[in-house]
């Protein structure tokens, strides 16, 4: 379903943005927010609708000096756009 | 009877600022206090800032703005813009009476993030029947503004006896105007649907079918819009997790400064709530005896203390407890363990024998500034100050 040339973008009803006070990235949207972590943070940043997945999957096997992610993050991919948290 | 204070607590999540009591509507299961119009002044604008910066600081991120109709601040897009640079996510609970283009354009720009508007019914009939207001076209024009301008839309219709047959067409109704989100908000009785319940409240029938019908266009609306149906504590004989539990995430704000950890918590007996015109956001949610008086679960009964369910549910809802039983920390009446469930099953054994008797709701006839209809009390200004003389606010019909 998810193309290495895609280029998810996030669906314009969350935002994402790091808290502090619970030191942790969220998406939020209409009256509700979900925590997200680490990994999750990392590949929803980059959902730009500039990337492709390819790109995504690169640079994320730099910052977590770890391959490959490719099969994990179209997973989370995947689910996310199942959540309509991705377009 | 203050609880320990305990400094594990965490930081509220969510806080709801009631800017006004004022409302050009006047629906008959409103959840504002039957006495509001007997409350104090409104807070200032510069009052609001510093509450919605003390909130921020301590952790909340989601902001509603709400009332009354919060439109009818003027300094509602400075509120907004405020809230925004501190990070809130920004909600707009609206009737959506005053919601211009232009003034839709300008909370736009300040930083408003999404727009919740109201409906009565899908029906012009019932909607302004219910409001005692011709809104229904105004609404109608008002959700065209609000996806002209891009923002996430939630429609919510409060339901109860006289639209629940209607849940067809409120669907259709939603997806025809491309809400993201449809809040279907069964009755929850307090405030003036509490006076109103003999009138509002459906059979247990009634609702699944109701409900049965939400599942199947639930199904075919996955991935377009998604349906939230409040469940009806009533009937479903399950306490709701009550603001996630007293004093657990959830400020909300009334339009005097007085700090509540729910809508209807004013009305409770005991000490008076913190007002945020005298301690800070953190001390009343920390330090108040009101915060505390209900947090964890040191208050709970042994109905409530035994139970596997008390770290779902949290006992319940306090406020229930008080107008079905009189007492505050009683478990929760619509729970099959709680004594008093039998009060309960009374108002709708009451329910199913009216609409035994009364098989066709009558046709309801709007008539400009009614104070009552269909055995039903309003909420108006004058309704409210009658109901807060006769003393019998909040618990007795009037």
């Amino acid at each position: 379903m998810i193309t290495p040339d895609a280029r998810p973008r996030m669906s314009p009803l969350y935002r994402m943005q790091f808290e502090p006070t619970q030191d942790s990235w969220v998406l939020l949207y209409p009256e509700g927010m979900v925590r997200l972590n680490a990994p999750a943070a990392e590949i929803l940043q980059r959902c730009d609708g500039k990337r492709t997945v390819d790109e995504i999957v690169a640079e994320l096997e730099v910052v977590f000096a770890q391959t490959p992610l490719h099969d994990d993050v179209v997973v989370f991919l995947s689910q996310a756009l199942q959540r309509s948290w991705l377009q | 009877m203050a609880a320990p204070i305990d400094r594990t607590t965490k930081p509220p999540l969510w806080l709801l600022v009631e800017l006004t009591y004022r409302c050009p509507l006047h629906c008959v299961f409103c959840s504002n206090p039957v006495d509001y119009a007997r409350h104090g002044e409104e807070l200032d604008t510069a009052s609001w800032k510093r509450v919605l910066a003390e909130a921020r600081a301590l952790g909340a991120v989601q902001l509603g703005f709400s009332g009354g109709e919060p439109l009818l601040r003027p300094d509602l897009e400075e509120l907004v813009a405020h809230a925004r640079g501190l990070g809130f996510y920004t909600n707009l609970i609206t009737s959506g009476v005053g919601l211009t283009s232009a003034r839709a354009k300008a909370l736009r720009t300040a930083g408003l993030d999404h727009v919740q508007l109201s409906f009565q019914d899908s029906t012009r009939e019932l909607n302004d029947f219910l409001s005692s207001t011709k809104t229904f076209e105004l609404k109608s024009r008002v959700a065209a503004i609000i996806k002209a301008e891009g923002y996430p839309m939630v429609l919510n219709c409060v339901m109860h006896r006289f639209n629940l047959q209607h849940v067809d067409r409120i669907i259709g109704m939603a997806e025809q105007m491309g809400a993201d989100f449809l809040e279907l908000a069964n009755t929850q009785y307090y405030g003036w649907a509490w006076l109103n319940r003999a009138a509002l409240m459906p059979t247990a029938t009634e609702l699944r079918e109701a409900e049965a019908v939400v599942d199947a266009h639930r199904d075919r609306l996955a991935g377009r819009m998604k349906i939230l149906w409040v469940s009806p504590d009533y009937a479903d004989e399950k306490p709701k997790p009550c603001m996630a539990g007293w004093g657990a995430v959830f400020m909300v704000v009334a339009p005097d400064g007085v700090a509540m950890p729910c809508h209807s918590a004013r009305m409770l007996p005991g000490p008076a709530l913190p007002n945020l015109r005298d301690v800070s956001v953190r001390a009343a949610w920390h330090d108040s005896e009101a915060f505390n008086r209900y947090r964890g679960d040191a208050w709970m009964g042994s109905t409530c203390s035994s139970c596997d369910e008390r770290h779902r549910d949290f006992g319940g809802c306090r406020c229930q407890a008080f107008l079905v039983t009189g007492n505050a920390a009683a478990t929760d009446p619509v729970c099959p363990k709680s004594p008093d469930r039998g009060r309960i099953d009374d108002m709708l054994d009451a329910a199913a024998t009216r609409h035994a008797n009364d098989a066709t709701v009558q046709l309801l006839r709007f008539v400009p500034g009614a104070r009552r209809g269909a055995d039903m009390l309003f909420r108006s200004d004058e309704n409210s100050l009658d109901c807060s003389a006769a003393g019998t606010a909040g618990t007795a019909p009037c």
